[in-house]
């Protein structure tokens, strides 16, 4: 007779006020050990897809705008890119720098919300809280060109609603200039700093093979060394014109995901800057009237990885199939590759490399039915920085509290 | 894979497909019968490599569609396989998963929105929608209200 075995399970999520959506991991343990993972999403679905087949083409970029807090640029600008493909209309070239300015700031705001959440969560505050004071402005730069510090609505079919003022172009600079030197001294002050190279380098390993397999985007891909990138690679908007590189690191693990995610801080910086300084003259929009029947796809890179978006047209107004594909969407079914085998005290990190909206890791419990022990949320956060203080005091490192800053 | 590469190596599936059609450099649609698509897309992901995005789903009024999107990031070209379901009635087709982890998501999110039956599928329990909502009701469906 086959004999049943109580495994103790790990939940965590799904709820959580600071997530935009909500996720569900249960964790399948051994001791400290993760044998298993199981995620449920879905908790927040709200039928965009089906939503938008009800909205007239140029309503829809509003709509898609609120398929992620964070990411309301590089939605709308995937969609109206796929629209712009049926049509066969290319916006203006001032339209097009404009959306690479809005979509570089974007990616700034977004890495470096990663980079504190991050430090928070491996008991590392003085990091959470320079990266946030440097987010700051980059919300007030964004507020400045489109009026709000998230929800930009600035593309539509055929270009921009709204051009950036020449007037406004010296403050970006100087703003930007600002926040360049403050970012080199930040991933400096991060990347050299033994204790953070201890606590991540080999946890949450994600191999090349199995990126390949969950085709997973974004920094997730190039932190394990699969140095794909849509800018480059089928470069939209202006960054044909542009003068980067792809940043990638073959390692994998979490240290990786963090490399690449501050450097390309410095390079979307580099970007924008330049973007602003070849801001072309002329109008940002050219009247599009009618969407003719056809199929178009657009793809743009956000910053957490490719977003992907499939539109089909009947001749009419409305859209009659419109497929969004978040890139959480890939990167999050690869939790099965990096956290099986992973310590319970590396899960919080290792979930958050991916930079999914993780905040769900709030309603964590560990029920262990032999001994009973209920782990809570706050005493797996307190496992994951006791890891980080014991490192700290192997190495030697002096005790810095928040309160000395 | 350079583009001229790819369009020599998509040929050599062609036996497989009603039809090819080449929008641009950047554009590749591949028309197959729900029976092929599972060897068209093994050809695509093992032996070009090519990088899986997502799946669409369409409920096209005479017949389902399902839309395979793949990236050759090299070129920048996406190729799409678009299979045709033809039974109203009980749509089925063979799942990817098994070769595609990628796809085990999609391809449950699929079955809820359009009540696709996806064979051999590892693992095919609900994934978008709740666990209260009413069997056979399938929300992308052409005759669920807007």
């Amino acid at each position: 007779m086959k004999k049943s075995v109580r495994k103790p399970i790990l939940a965590v999520g799904p709820f959580h006020p600071l997530q935009e959506e909500m996720e569900f991991f249960q964790l399948t343990i051994d001791g400290e050990i993760v044998t298993d993972i199981d995620v449920r999403i879905s908790y927040n679905h709200r039928g965009i897809e089906k939503l938008s087949e009800t909205l007239q083409f140029d309503q829809v970029p509003f709509l898609v705008s609120r398929v992620c807090g964070i990411c309301s640029a590089s939605h709308p600008l995937a969609y109206v890119q796929a629209v712009e493909e049926i049509v066969g209309v290319t916006p203006p070239d001032r339209a097009l720098y404009v959306r690479v300015i809005i979509n570089e700031l974007e990616r700034i705001h977004s890495h470096l919300l990663w980079v504190g959440l991050a430090g928070h969560f491996i008991g590392y505050d003085t990091v959470f809280m320079w990266a946030w004071k440097y987010r700051e402005p980059v919300l007030d730069l964004l507020e400045k060109i489109t009026g709000n510090r998230n929800n930009y609505g600035n593309v539509k079919v055929g270009g921009c609603r709204e051009d950036i003022p020449n007037e406004i172009i010296p403050t970006l600079l100087k703003e930007l200039d600002f926040l360049g030197k403050k970012m080199d001294m930040l991933t400096k002050a991060v990347l050299d700093d033994p204790i953070l190279h201890a606590r991540l380098k080999g946890v949450g390993v994600l191999s090349k093979e199995d990126a390949i397999a969950y085709a997973v985007t974004g920094p997730t891909a190039r932190g394990s060394g699969i140095a794909i990138d849509v800018r480059r690679d089928e470069p939209y908007a202006a960054y044909g014109d542009l003068d980067w590189n792809v940043i990638s690191q073959p390692e994998g693990d979490v240290f990786a995901k963090a490399v690449v995610r501050l450097l390309e801080i410095s390079e979307a910086i580099k970007m924008a800057k330049e973007a602003i300084k070849k801001l072309p003259d002329g109008p940002v929009a050219v009247d599009v009237k009618e969407i003719p029947p056809g199929e178009g796809c657009g793809h743009a890179e956000a910053p957490r990885g490719e977003t992907f978006h499939y539109v089909r047209s009947d001749g009419g107004n409305r859209p009659v199939r419109h497929k969004i594909r978040a890139p959480s969407y890939v990167n999050v079914p690869s939790f099965r590759a990096s956290c099986i085998g992973q310590h319970i005290a590396d899960v919080t990190i290792t979930l958050a490399a991916v930079d999914p909206c993780y905040s769900c890791t709030e309603r964590m419990a560990v029920m262990d039915s032999r001994s009973n022990v209920i782990l809570d949320y706050e005493s797996l956060l307190r496992l994951s920085r006791e890891k980080t203080a014991k490192i700290k005091k192997e190495i030697g490192a002096p005790e810095l509290k928040l309160e000395d800053l | 894979m350079n583009q001229e590469e790819l369009d020599n190596r998509l040929a050599e599936i062609s036996d497989k497909l009603i039809d090819t059609q080449r929008i641009s450099d950047r554009r590749v649609f591949l028309l197959c019968e729900s029976e092929n698509s599972f060897a068209v897309n093994k050809f695509l992901f093992q032996d070009l490599a090519l990088r899986f995005i997502i799946a669409t789903g369409i409920d096209s009024d005479s017949c389902f569609e399902v839309l395979y999107h793949y990236s050759n990031d090299e070129t920048g070209c996406i190729v799409t396989v678009k299979a045709f379901i033809r039974d109203r009635e009980n749509p089925s087709i063979e799942s990817i998963t098994p070769i595609l982890p990628a796809a085990e998501w999609i391809e449950r999110e699929m079955r809820d929105i359009l009540g696709i039956d996806f064979i051999n599928h590892p693992n095919l329990r609900r994934l978008i929608l709740s666990d209260d909502w009413p069997e056979g009701v399938y929300p992308l469906r052409k005759e669920v209200k807007k």
